[in-house]
């Protein structure tokens, strides 16, 4: 029987063409953050003028920048920042956010109306300038920008779970776990979660994409990650200086973010028709 | 348990009231309220099957989830076993919900997906507390044999069940924690007519096993006839007619009653009944009015339905009515 459901499971994630494409592109980068903290080609911190703007070779797989640092392993150590920061701002929305949308969910009236005018209220700002506001407040860096991030995540996650929360304890599975005598914290857990599951999951993975493109938005106005510790977002700003003497220089990490985006969305798509059949497009 | 002579019933529903608000137009104006529920009394007897009918709208689903303490009851009482209910908390009534359970209309939406059956079937024992898992499963497979499932199916999930199937699963679980009364809201409307059959008559199986009482409603006349030992018909959240089943079906006593029956098909081709049609939807569930909540569509009414609300009173043993010309209505039709 379950050994059934695996089967199926594993089924529809082949013959999902942008689970599996998408699900290549982010494993690769993944493999490209964990080769990184042991191995890079080159190395992505030392400066030595004598090697600027090489051409790519054996040595430096897509060339040297300007300060003569080998821009292959720039990228790959990049990568690292890039998940970490994407994986932290989205778990602290994931976790605040899912939880506020199940209390909105579960309480109804005055609770939820705070909470999801709350959220309202911070949707008003546009991400990237609250972002921007809270570094100016709090000091750009790295942790500043995952926790510029991860605010605006909160509503996003907040929204989301409500909403399909409510659809879910209009059910009549849950009117029956009542009439069962089960409380509304123990629906919750046992019967709300576990049916929103898939659709948080979903959103997670997107969200993912959008962290890393903002991180890099954020890198590239000086601030997110600080120099020496190589990032997407600032490699372009600095490429940008060099734009007509290395037009290389800018396009590397901006293919880079683009594969990241693109794989994580196509994944995220992709684990829609996986984990939620009746949710996919007609094709 | 017996105060008297008189064993206590099952359920006693004493005068509910159920009005829900309507969200405000605007600012100024007063929140307009549908009513729901206005009054309604009734009691059932252990081992008796009860049937309440009507259309759509005239308040059965609301009267189930009242007396099942899933919303909060505005005016009367509700007694389970002689136990009052009504303002209780829900913690309070968690360990009394042992005693009455409920099976829902809807098959495919009354099972949790996620869940497997063992899962579902144990939930109301999952609730009141911790028992063993020996223990639990052993009472889960007890209970799905009843029904006619096979132990195995136990670690299968909803979605490989048919429609009756799951009903079964859905019966079983009201049944696991051997309850006095079980509510069932139209609990085969959603089957396939075959399947209706074998459901239902598995229910009856199950009262002459357990002595379980049921409050059944339903929109189906003859699904009550079947099943019920006493019927009561509902209109805009009243009781208009109320009796033993045979009594009731056989000669009506409040137009409304008679118009159902009427709309009944009755095998045999060709032949023309004469028959009354009801005319328009049910209205004025927004509003109080004067005098008899049928006046609008009841083809016999006179200048003092308008005028005086008809008591639902006796008008043979054991059968009551809330019509000024209940006498004419069981002697000639309409």
């Amino acid at each position: 029987m379950s050994e059934d459901r695996s089967l199926s499971f594993v089924n529809r994630c082949r013959r999902s063409r942008s689970f599996v494409v998408g699900g290549v592109m982010t494993a690769f980068l993944l493999m490209c953050a964990i080769v990184s903290l042991f191995w890079t080609p080159g190395s992505a911190y030392d400066i030595t003028i004598a090697n600027r703007f090489l051409p790519p070779s054996g040595a430096h797989w897509l060339g040297t920048d300007q300060f003569g640092r080998d821009i292959a392993s720039m990228l790959m150590t990049g990568t690292q920042n890039s998940i970490v920061v994407a994986v932290v701002a989205v778990s602290i929305g994931l976790f605040i956010g899912v939880g506020l949308g199940l209390l909105a969910a579960a309480k109804r009236g005055w609770t939820e109306e705070i909470i999801m005018r709350f959220s309202d209220f911070s949707f008003a700002f546009p991400a990237i300038l609250s972002a921007i506001m809270l570094t100016a407040i709090l000091g750009p860096g790295g942790v500043n920008s995952i926790l510029a991030i991860g605010l605006y995540n909160i509503p996003v996650f907040a929204r989301l779970t409500r909403g399909s929360a409510n659809s879910i304890w209009a059910r009549e599975f849950v009117m029956a776990a009542r009439a069962s005598g089960k409380g509304r914290f123990r629906i919750t857990f046992e019967h709300i979660l576990p049916n929103i599951l898939s659709i948080i999951i979903v959103q997670a993975t997107i969200l993912f994409a959008i962290a890393i493109l903002a991180e890099a938005a954020l890198s590239y106005l000086g601030l997110g990650t600080q120099p020496p510790e190589p990032s997407w977002g600032r490699m372009l700003n600095e490429a940008q200086t060099l734009m007509f003497l290395d037009p290389m220089q800018a396009i590397y990490p901006g293919f880079a973010i683009a594969i990241a985006v693109f794989g994580l969305n196509l994944l995220g798509d992709g684990l829609r028709d996986v984990l939620d059949p009746r949710l996919s497009r007609k094709r | 348990m017996t105060t008297e002579n008189l064993p206590v019933p099952v359920l006693e529903v004493h005068d509910l009231v159920r009005h829900y608000r309507l969200p405000r137009e605007s600012l100024f104006a007063e929140p307009g309220h549908v009513f729901a529920l206005n009054g309604v009394t009734f009691e059932i007897h252990k081992g008796k099957s009860f049937g309440i009918v009507g259309e759509s709208g005239c308040g059965k689903s609301t009267l189930a989830r009242n007396v099942m303490a899933l919303e909060p009851t505005d005016a009367g009482s509700v007694k389970i076993l002689g136990k009052e209910v009504v303002g209780l908390s829900f913690d309070q009534l968690r360990p009394l919900r042992q005693h009455f359970q409920m099976v829902f209309q809807d098959p495919y939406g009354s099972l949790d997906p996620h869940h497997n059956v063992g899962r579902i079937v144990a939930e109301p024992l999952a609730a009141l507390g911790a028992i063993s898992k020996t223990e639990r499963e052993n009472r889960v497979r007890d209970v799905l044999q009843s029904v006619g499932l096979k132990p195995q199916d136990i670690s299968k999930y909803p979605h490989e069940f048919s429609g009756g199937q799951r009903q079964r699963i859905a019966i079983a679980r009201a049944l696991i924690t051997h309850p006095e009364l079980i509510v069932a809201d139209e609990p085969v409307s959603a089957l396939d007519v075959s399947v209706q059959a074998q459901v239902l008559n598995l229910l009856k199986d199950l009262q002459d096993e357990f002595g379980v009482t049921y409050m059944f409603i339903s929109h189906d006349l003859a699904v009550v006839e079947y099943l019920c030992d006493e019927v009561a018909v509902m209109y805009l959240g009243e009781i208009v007619e109320k009796g033993q089943t045979e009594d009731l079906f056989s000669s009506p006593a409040h137009p409304y009653t008679r118009i159902l029956l009427d709309a009944v098909p009755k095998p045999g081709a060709g032949k023309k009944r004469e028959r009354i049609k009801l005319q328009g939807n049910v209205t004025g569930q927004t509003e109080r009015r004067i005098g008899c909540a049928f006046q609008d569509r009841c083809p016999m009414a006179k200048d003092v339905c308008r005028e005086v609300k008809p008591p639902l009173s006796p008008v043979a043993p054991d059968h009551l009515a809330a019509c000024h010309f209940s006498d004419s209505v069981m002697k000639d039709g309409l």
